[in-house]
């Protein structure tokens, strides 16, 4: 199933695609359908006690790495996000004045479903809820060599669109064999498949288990193959990934 | 009453006082850092290492030392606004590189010792507090919130311009160094306190894994 979570007649609803359609699941709306574009989308996340613990890769796609003239890493190159970032499908992105070089990253996003601590990759699927599409916006312009990638780039406000569904496990058959592809403006800029991952979802939740414990909720954003341009206001960015779904985005100035 | 716990997420500042500032300035300039950083560096403390009051620290999965790291957080009030402050332990596994360290270093389960309340308060308050840190008790460190490279409304006002603190959100104001660039370390064994007046102290006993 297709969860996602609205804002729609006035409160916070939880909805299921059905039928190009949205069906209310719970609360006095239950049952009922409204359209895609009569809602305002969140990000497909339930809410949870602590700070949600967002973790990126940094270069987890062996063309990425080249293009950014980096080595192919030897262990995953991670960094941290706060869940501020994060915004819905459909929503407006804000792009700094002044700055040169702000490009989208569209990435498999990994939500865990059980508390996970020295998971063996064998077991590491059942630790996972579901899969949706984030694209992590980076600016690259305030790019500084300290903690890398420092936050100023990669944590802004805005920045970090997700969505629209959060797809249940079991109905992504292999998460490892996904076709994602980029549009600006409706032509094709990226284009790549989760095949070409460095480091696999089972070896992500294998690492990151193996001195955290995730949370359900917890996600795990897993980097983006070659194919990065600058986006300028007014521009619609679209992040697909095959059978999670298509996450549109556009850019505004500040 | 349970002990405190951060609501938000907790974000914590590198390089922010003047003696690590100068220790590395030589260097700041050469690979692979190419030049000293413009805006706060800042790092997230995930919520997993969240320890509160009166839990041990244990040490497992191949770490055997850690660097105490003394600092204070500002809560972030409903009104955005610094509500309070509390002290903190920020304890990391020891490293010398700041161009890209893994998050393991800083985000293993128990690396945030909390202290048992919030102390209410405004920047003002806390512009001269001296933080003292004991290891077995004996002094092994005096953090002086007067040495701070951004002070505390500079470094409000330089993260704010690139994103937004949340309600329930910590900023730690970073960790000070020795003389000589290293941090006072712990290992299995040792008690370390973390006190300044007015606060709550932060006290871990770090045990080793069974």
């Amino acid at each position: 199933m297709k969860h996602a979570r609205i804002a729609w007649a006035g409160a916070v609803q939880q909805a299921l695609e059905s039928d190009g359609q949205l069906l209310i699941t719970q609360g006095p709306h239950k049952g009922h359908r409204v359209g895609f574009d009569e809602v305002v989308w969140l990000p497909p996340l339930a809410p949870v006690p602590q700070a949600r613990t967002v973790i990126a890769l940094g270069l987890n796609y062996a063309d990425h790495a080249k293009e950014l003239a980096f080595k192919a890493p030897e262990e995953p190159l991670a960094f941290m996000k706060g869940e501020a970032s994060l915004i819905g499908h459909k929503a407006l992105t804000v792009r700094p004045n002044g700055v040169k070089y702000m490009h989208y990253e569209c990435e498999l996003a990994v939500v865990i479903g059980r508390t996970a601590r020295r998971v063996k990759k064998a077991d590491a699927y059942d630790f996972v809820a579901g899969y949706t599409v984030a694209n992590d916006y980076a600016i690259r312009d305030y790019l500084e060599n300290w903690y890398r990638p420092n936050l100023r780039v990669k944590n802004r406000d805005t920045c970090t669109p997700i969505g629209p569904w959060l797809v249940d496990a079991a109905d992504v058959s292999n998460p490892m064999a996904l076709k994602l592809q980029t549009t600006v403006n409706g032509q094709v800029t990226q284009s790549g498949s989760t095949a070409d991952m460095i480091f696999d979802v089972p070896t992500l939740i294998e690492y990151f288990s193996s001195f955290m414990t995730l949370k359900p909720g917890d996600l795990i954003l897993t980097g983006t193959p070659d194919g990065i341009v600058d986006c300028q206001p007014g521009d619609v960015i679209v992040t697909e990934i095959e059978g999670i779904g298509a996450l549109t985005n556009t850019i505004v100035a500040a | 009453m349970s002990h405190w716990q951060p609501r938000g997420t907790v974000y914590g500042t590198l390089l922010n006082f003047r003696r690590e500032w100068d220790l590395w300035s030589p260097r700041m300039t050469q690979e692979p850092h190419k030049a000293a950083p413009q805006a706060p560096v800042l790092y997230v403390k995930t919520a997993n290492t969240f320890s509160p009051a009166g839990q041990d620290l244990v040490l497992q999965d191949g770490v055997t030392e850690v660097d105490i790291g003394a600092t204070l957080g500002l809560v972030i009030g409903d009104d955005g606004r610094v509500a309070g402050a509390v002290l903190l332990n920020d304890w990391s596994v020891p490293h010398t590189s700041y161009y890209r360290p893994p998050v393991k270093f800083r985000c293993r389960d128990g690396f945030l010792a909390l202290p048992e309340q919030i102390t209410p308060g405004q920047l003002q308050d806390w512009a001269a507090l001296q933080l003292t840190v004991q290891r077995n008790g004996e002094r092994v460190q005096t953090v002086d919130l007067r040495e701070l490279v951004r002070d505390l409304p500079t470094l409000l006002a330089d993260v704010g311009d690139f994103m937004t603190l949340q309600a329930g959100d910590v900023l730690m104001v970073g960790t000070d160094c020795l003389a000589d660039g290293t941090r006072p370390r712990a290992q299995v064994g040792d008690r370390v306190d973390i006190s300044a007046p007015g606060f709550a102290s932060v006290s871990v006993q770090v045990g080793g894994a069974a």
